[in-house]
């Protein structure tokens, strides 16, 4: 079964796949820019001792990002 | 064979994302010898470099770190600004060199064809490949310069490893292959390119890297990376606030003892005194800040460069998001504690401009430590020695409160500034962690003495000249003192009649609704030089011996205004006088580094503006409260 959801739902430990990112003009080219294109593969790493922010590997890459950010990103779930 | 005219400079640009390995390159081309300097009209560093290349020497501009070439912030364009050739007194590159982190090949491969679009002839640089097949990814570098069209090398920078091939390679530009059809311009069309270069390229994705993997689950465990957080701040702390005094105490000696020698060889008069009293101690007054400035540098500089400073950042974060900032101010404020100059240059290790601008501009409201000689004599003159609250020192717990108003009011600030003054910032929060590593001695040596050298160059030859003009503020026009007088009576005698004793007279006015006299404006403006001279410059207006502490605290305790007959220090000026250091920004070195980081008077300024007129409102708050309880 597939589930769409934010990129910040996606709980620590889960993998899924970016379907969109859902931010217009510059926020936007700037998350292109770090990596989150549709069909990219996102791990949700660990998160912060106080929630937030998260850390996601990406490409090759551990990217931290709050939830405010991840937030704009919709990603699938094959769980 | 006579040469022809020296061929024009060959100014190359530098470009990379942060973490790529471009400050390591460039430091492996130049030889660590950097011109630092800023763009015109943004808080964004500048550094250029010259690198002796075979056959010819070769202009290197690191750009600052970006992900893409869409700026999101006026800091952010300097790269498009400067590729363009649209940044005034900067001229364009003719060339560019792109590093690339080889394990973030497959997010940076966009940014990558974006700078071959610009024109210029491009060669790309892939640094950390050694990281690369530890983690045991491979790529194919025949085929990414066959894809690209453009010189593809491999280059493990500290270890010099591929330097060689780059330093044959860049001294002619004009002979790099150029490719034939450039990439899509279009960001849909150019990132399914992307895909397909990366899909022929990366033969094997890298994994994780299992040291890194290892470490981070102790150093970002809930509670034990909380508690591994705590206590490296605490060390961090006790290194600059401890630590620093012996060596900051031995400079203090050192230069007393030849303020000394001096009056000793030169005849007593006007030129001892300007050497002793205006030159060294306007000399010591900048090298006081280097053993501070060394180890939180070098403290900083390793965690960094270890890959603990992002971890910590992470940490911290969700702390300081509440008050507009992000993780990596924490160490900046942190260090403030010990003294704002090493604090506001530590702000640098803050990416974003508008962060590192508030962090800059709140740091002075962190009770520094030069604030504790005059927050001792006031308490300890006027705070009786008694214990509440089962045997907690009343002394003590006004001095925490202090600390706590400072702190807090800075915590405050930071949210109002971010808000209103310096603009919501709409960046993204980003960081990346990178994997543990072990760093490059030569490279964290270079790095503190920069930050050290800088210090002295840009803010010292400011402080030295602020101290040299405080001096000669308190010392003309030179008023003998009436025959007969006593050293300290003549001392307190010349400081009445100074420039600064008749400043003070002249504030007094405006200061009186503080309830301060104007022995207390000639400390004020003394004070200036930095805030702990106050206790020096009232010993000498009370002719108090300076040794003794405890004579001081009687004078001030004892004085008597001669026009009403009442004391001058009531407790409601005491009050209004601690409020008053909690928050005004009396130090020029404070200002000067402000000025030195921010690029402009503007900051300085506005920070000094902002932190007096809180300092007066409070004060005279605190005044009127105190003297309505105690009259």
């Amino acid at each position: 079964m597939i589930d769409t959801v934010l990129l910040s739902q996606l709980p620590v430990g889960a993998t899924a796949k970016v379907i969109a990112v859902d931010a217009p003009g510059p926020l936007g080219t700037r998350l292109r820019d770090l990596g989150l294109h549709p069909g990219t593969v996102v791990h949700c790493l660990r998160r912060a001792p106080l929630g937030d922010p998260r850390i996601y590997e990406l490409r090759g890459v551990q990217l931290c990002l709050r939830r405010s950010e991840a937030g704009l990103v919709r990603v699938n779930t094959d769980g | 064979m006579a040469e022809a005219a020296a061929p024009p400079l060959l100014r190359l640009g530098l470009v990379g994302s942060p973490n790529s390995g471009k400050t390591t390159l460039f430091n492996a081309l130049t030889g660590l010898r950097a011109k630092v300097g800023n763009y015109p009209g943004v808080t964004v560093e500048r550094r250029e470099g010259t690198a002796r290349l075979p056959g010819r020497a070769v202009q290197i501009i690191d750009l600052p770190g970006t992900y893409g070439l869409e700026p999101m912030s006026p800091d952010e364009a300097v790269v498009s600004q400067v590729l363009e050739g649209k940044l005034a007194d900067v001229a364009p590159p003719d060339a560019l060199i792109v590093t690339v982190d080889a394990c973030a090949i497959s997010r940076s491969l966009g940014f990558v064809a974006e700078l071959v679009n610009e024109g210029l002839p491009t060669c790309l640089v892939l640094t950390m490949t050694d990281e690369l097949h530890a983690r045991g990814g491979k790529l194919d570098l025949e085929r990414l310069r066959a894809a690209l069209g453009i010189p593809v090398l491999s280059v493990v920078g500290h270890r010099g490893i591929g330097l060689e091939a780059l330093r044959q390679l860049l001294p002619r530009p004009s002979e790099w292959e150029r490719p034939p059809i450039p990439p899509p311009t279009d960001a849909e069309e150019r990132h399914a390119w992307c895909e397909s270069v990366l899909e022929r390229v990366v033969l094997r994705a890298p994994g994780r890297d299992p040291w890194t993997e290892r470490i981070d689950r102790i150093v970002l465990h809930p509670l034990g990376g909380s508690a591994l957080f705590i206590a490296v701040m605490v060390l961090f702390f006790q290194l600059i606030f401890a630590w620093a005094t012996p060596a900051m105490d031995a400079i203090d000696a050192g230069m007393s003892a030849l303020a000394g020698a001096v009056h000793g060889t030169l005849p007593a008069g006007l030129l001892a005194d300007f050497v002793s009293d205006g030159l060294i101690a306007g000399v010591g007054s900048v090298v006081i800040f280097l053993p501070q400035i060394m180890l939180l540098f070098g403290l900083l500089y390793l965690l960094e460069d270890v890959g603990y400073m992002a971890r910590a950042a992470f940490v911290v974060d969700r702390l300081m998001a509440r008050i507009g900032l992000e993780g990596r101010a924490f160490v900046a404020l942190l260090s403030s504690y010990a003294c704002a100059v090493p604090g506001i240059m530590a702000a640098r290790t803050v990416p974003s401009p508008r962060h590192r601008l508030v962090t800059i501009l709140v740091a002075p409201l962190v009770t520094c430590s030069a604030r504790l000689p005059v927050y001792a004599l006031l308490i300890g003159a006027f705070v009786p020695a008694t214990t509440v609250w089962g045997g907690l020192g009343l002394q003590g717990l006004v001095l925490l409160g202090l600390y706590v108003l400072g702190g807090v009011t800075a915590l405050i600030a930071a949210s109002v500034l971010s808000r209103f003054v310096v603009g919501h910032a709409s960046l993204p929060f980003v960081l990346e962690l990178p994997p543990y590593r072990v760093p490059p001695f030569r490279l964290w040596l270079a790095q503190v003495w920069s930050a050290a050298s800088a210090f002295l160059r840009r803010a010292g030859t400011i402080i030295l000249l602020a101290s040299i003009i405080l001096w000669g503020l308190l010392t003309f026009p030179r008023v003998e003192a009436p025959v007969g007088a006593s050293p300290t009576e003549a001392s307190r005698y010349a400081l009445e009649h100074s420039a600064a004793g008749s400043l003070g007279r002249a504030i007094e006015p405006v200061i009186a609704p503080l309830g301060f006299d104007w022995k207390i404006g000639v400390g004020l403006v003394a004070s200036l030089a930095a805030r702990e001279v106050i206790v020096a410059t009232l010993a000498q207006v009370y002719a108090a011996s300076e040794e003794d502490g405890t004579s001081l605290r009687k004078a001030i305790r004892e004085d008597v205004d001669p026009r009403t007959g009442e004391k001058v220090f009531t407790p409601a000026t005491v009050a209004s006088l601690l409020i008053f250091f909690v928050f005004a920004l009396q130090c020029t070195s404070t200002l000067a580094v402000m000025r030195r980081e921010t690029n402009s008077w503007r900051w300085p300024a506005f920070a000094f503006a902002y932190l007096l007129g809180l300092a007066y409102g409070a004060s005279f708050l605190t005044y009127r409260i105190v003297s309505a309880f105690t009259t």
